[in-house]
């Protein structure tokens, strides 16, 4: 048994129970930090078949950002978890029998058998090129992929703007705050006033 | 069978996403396990993309798991805002009462 194949036991077997527990435990906290565990453990596996940027990404986009933002939801709801168990002992008998029929007949269409005959490539075709996994990625997306980048950024831009302008709350009527826009558009002639008039004279010179 | 072969990724991918499959069918009250479990379905998915594109040394693979990656945190990100309007209004996330669609 190879290291690689040791550490990648390690790894999916990390997963796995991370992903049932995400599914199954009570508290959504839990839930949300144990999905953080089986990103975390697929990022290594990730790593074992040599997509090092992918698996940084992943982290980061996931670990870091996504679940972030999961959390903050979890937190910030108050959710019974009397009401939303219901009926989780109830399915849960025909949920294990759907997912190990699609288990089988999943492993039965991929041809489990023949795709464990399939090894790694002798030729790591990045280093054949004489450049990182990492360069390797970026050429491609670069030059091959540069429309689906672009449009992947736009995408990106939408769901932000979407997601501010769901849970954005409109401003009270009696509400005190200022508006920059309409600060921006004052223009000097609505504030100041020049007066015009004549100068005074002293009537005693310097006779202070 | 002793070194590291496409049929482990294949099958890892293969049991996350029942594993997440099983979790919507049992979690169905809760919309934010249901989420969380999409995410695992998506993760299922690049497991492969990132085994085939090792495999056959092919770098669309991964290209096309980063453009899953964008969509995947694009559709979180909208599908959380839209949980916190909901609960805003409801005070619920419960699925079963959210029913004012229904024709």
């Amino acid at each position: 048994m190879s290291i690689e194949l040791a550490l990648f036991w390690f790894f999916a077997a990390i997963a796995t129970g991370a992903a049932v527990g995400v599914i199954s435990v009570r508290n959504s906290v839990h839930a949300a930090l144990l999905l953080v565990l089986t990103f975390f453990s697929v990022a290594c596996v990730w790593l074992l078949a040599k997509a090092e940027f992918l698996a940084i990404a992943l982290v980061l986009v996931y670990v870091g950002a996504v679940m972030v933002l999961f959390l903050f939801v979890v937190m910030m709801l108050d959710i019974r978890t009397d009401i939303v168990r219901e009926g989780f002992a109830r399915y849960l008998p025909f949920a294990i029998l759907v997912a190990v029929a699609m288990l089988v007949e999943m492993l039965a269409l991929i041809g489990w058998r023949r795709m464990s005959g399939v090894e790694a490539p002798a030729v790591d075709p990045a280093a054949a090129a004489g450049v990182s996994h990492t360069e390797w990625i970026g050429q491609a997306l670069f030059t091959d992929y540069l429309l689906p980048f672009e449009i992947a950024a736009v995408i990106l831009t939408v769901a932000i703007i979407a997601a501010i302008a769901l849970t954005l709350r409109p401003r009270k009527a009696g509400s005190k705050a200022q508006d920059p826009g309409r600060q921006v558009l004052v223009r000097k002639e609505d504030r100041l006033r020049v007066v015009k008039m004549p100068a005074e004279r002293v009537e005693s010179e310097g006779g202070r | 069978m002793s070194a590291l072969t496409l049929g482990h990724f294949l099958g890892l991918g293969a049991l996350l996403f029942c594993i997440s499959v099983a979790g919507i069918f049992i979690n169905r009250k809760n919309v934010i396990i249901l989420l969380m479990a999409i995410e695992l379905m998506l993760l299922a998915v690049n497991i492969n993309f990132v085994a085939f594109a090792y495999f056959l040394g092919d770098v669309a693979g991964q290209v096309f798991v980063f453009f899953i990656l964008t969509v995947a945190a694009a559709e979180s990100a909208i599908g959380l805002a839209i949980l916190v309007v909901l609960f805003r209004n409801r005070s619920t996330i419960n699925v079963a009462e959210i029913s004012d669609m229904k024709g």
